[in-house]
């Protein structure tokens, strides 16, 4: 009944928002938590450490500016594209590292997302150093303008909406259920009859599948797909944002990429502009340390404990 | 009848071989139906190998297993579970962040077919809450069926365990030490729930407290050092001097 009131008042703030906030940076700033969520759906739910989810949200960036700017699909086809791309390169890259436990997952994930990422800089299609530019941000359901910041605002927003209502459905389902299940004692999920592996597959598609609605996304906001969105800096942000907004909590990874993006945003414009990858770096270290339940973690424990 | 009917498990010249270390060696353990059967030996004679192996979850060097005529050698761990042959865990096998009827639904979901039916509500699952209930009140559980398991006592969880594993119906259940690390008590409780559940089914146990071995077990094979010492019911088993000797050590 509470988390009910607690996500209305937060789909009623981001309703108002952008009347007080600049709409693009609210734009980022939701791109970068469905991502977020997506990827908690495979670390904190899976219990797998990804550390090329950067492939999924940039390959998937590329392939939606690429089929909007040159084969003039409508935006949200462009979308749904680049959300399919990166599943099925999700499908590919579980099949190589899902029978792999703990660090090895993570190498192997790592080092797929580095071939894409060499793919894509080398590839004629995505203009390399410069980036995929230009990408028209086309008409929502054939009317609405999109070029207009507000319009294209509520559309991220019911993106946003969507993918995150996935990823809650997903959890709570019966195949949640299982994942659950396989995280808490392994083991035991196989002797009851279960093919784990095949399960994590699927978690591990579903993440990749969502990170891939928010890389597209964010390449309709921007007009433009780059290098950062596959280069593996990003792998480790999503890592940082899921971390400190509350691993394996719905809402968590969405206030820590808000978190996040907030800082770099703000200290990027002042004077510790040079000492954004430091201060992150701080706040990760810290987190680690003294909060390891995350921001919204926290919050639930200290609740449990009052009531 | 012939050997197909009257033993659901049959392995040949079992192996198993660590480094040119073996653990089990050339094993040959049949498992009547309808028994309950105890693998006993001192420690490190290669039972929770032996059960490894049966369950898959250890692949042999050599030799074949067979359940219900049908060589499984060759199978994987889930799938021997799917053939009804459901083992247990030497440290209790439950799902700690989970409520105890979550812990048996777990169980029931997988013949529901929707396991991987991501985008179905929780609440589909509720047509199983009977059964899981069922199940929970027959390990006398009912009181606990809201509780989060992580926080239950050491011998509920293994009685969450038996009934989780109840509830895929096995053909063959095999027990690896039911009743360690537990007071008298909770011995007694899971002595007569396994001997409840053994009806109309087959039980391979691992166990150390000879005690519920004399009082459960319809058959007794002695490991010692990876391979079968001997073969019987208690009476026969205990008196034989070669099993005191293994235990105790050579009588001065």
């Amino acid at each position: 009944m509470n988390t009910k009131v607690g996500y209305g008042i937060a789909l009623a703030l981001l309703l108002v928002a952008p009347f007080m906030i600049y709409p693009v940076f609210l734009m980022k700033l939701l791109c970068f938590a469905l991502f977020a969520c997506a990827f908690n759906l495979i670390l904190g739910y899976g219990g797998l450490l990804s550390f090329g989810h950067a492939a999924f949200f940039g390959g998937a960036a590329y392939i939606t500016g690429h089929v909007i700017k040159v084969w003039g699909l409508p935006t949200e086809l462009g979308l749904l594209v680049g959300a399919g791309s990166a599943a099925a390169l999700g499908y590919l890259i579980g099949m190589l590292a899902i029978r792999r436990q703990g660090i090895y997952f993570a190498m192997i994930t790592l080092a797929l997302a580095q071939m894409v990422y060499f793919i894509f800089i080398s590839a004629d299609f995505t203009g390399g150093e410069n980036g995929l530019q230009g990408v028209p941000r086309g008409y929502a359901l054939g009317i609405f303008d999109l070029q207009d910041n507000l319009t294209m605002y509520y559309f991220v927003l019911a993106v946003f909406v969507i993918g995150f209502l996935i990823i809650a459905r997903a959890v709570y389902s019966p195949f949640g259920q299982i994942l659950g299940a396989i995280r808490d004692n392994e083991d035991r999920a196989t002797s009851l009859g279960y093919d784990v592996d095949r399960y994590k597959h699927l978690a591990f598609v579903l993440s990749a599948a969502l990170a891939g609605l928010a890389g597209s996304t964010k390449t309709v906001v921007f007009q433009l797909a780059s290098l950062t969105d596959v280069h593996w800096h990003t792998s480790g942000e999503v890592v940082l944002m899921t971390l400190l907004g509350g691993l394996g909590t719905i809402a968590g990874p969405a206030v820590g990429a808000g978190v996040i993006v907030t800082l770099q945003n703000y200290l990027a414009s002042g004077p510790l502009g040079a000492w954004v990858p430091v201060v992150l770096g701080t706040i990760f270290v810290v987190c680690v340390l003294a909060f390891r339940r995350g921001i919204i973690g926290e919050l639930h424990a200290m609740l449990k404990k009052s009531f | 009848m012939n050997d197909t009917a009257k033993y659901i498990l049959e392995t040949e010249s079992l192996t198993k071989e660590f480094k040119g270390f073996t653990a089990v060696d050339d094993v040959n353990l049949k498992v009547k139906r309808h028994d309950i059967h105890a693998l006993i030996g001192p420690n490190g004679a290669g039972k929770t190998t032996v059960f490894n192996l049966l369950t898959k979850f250890l692949v042999p060097t050599r030799g074949t297993i067979k359940v219900n005529g049908t060589d499984i050698t060759a199978s994987k761990p889930a799938e021997i579970s799917r053939m009804g042959v459901i083992r247990s865990f030497q440290i209790s096998a439950v799902f700690p962040h989970m409520t105890a009827r979550e812990n048996v639904r777990v169980a029931l979901q997988r013949k529901l077919g929707t396991s991987f039916h991501f985008w179905k509500p929780l609440s589909s699952l509720n047509v199983l809450n009977e059964r899981a209930d069922e199940l929970l009140h027959m390990v006398g559980l009912e009181r606990f069926t809201d509780s989060v398991v992580g926080d239950m006592p050491y011998g509920r969880k293994r009685a969450l365990e038996i009934a989780t594993t109840l509830a895929l119906e096995p053909e063959l259940m095999l027990l690896d030490e039911p009743t360690q690390g537990m007071g008298r008590e909770d011995v007694e409780r899971i002595t007569q729930l396994i001997r409840k559940v053994s009806k109309d089914r087959t039980i391979l146990m691992v166990e150390h407290n000879l005690g519920v071995v004399s009082t459960l077990c319809d058959r007794i094979t002695v490991l010692q050092r990876g391979a079968i010492l001997t073969e019987g019911n208690y009476d026969e088993v205990s008196s034989d001097p070669r099993v005191k000797e293994a235990y105790m050590g050579k009588a001065a």
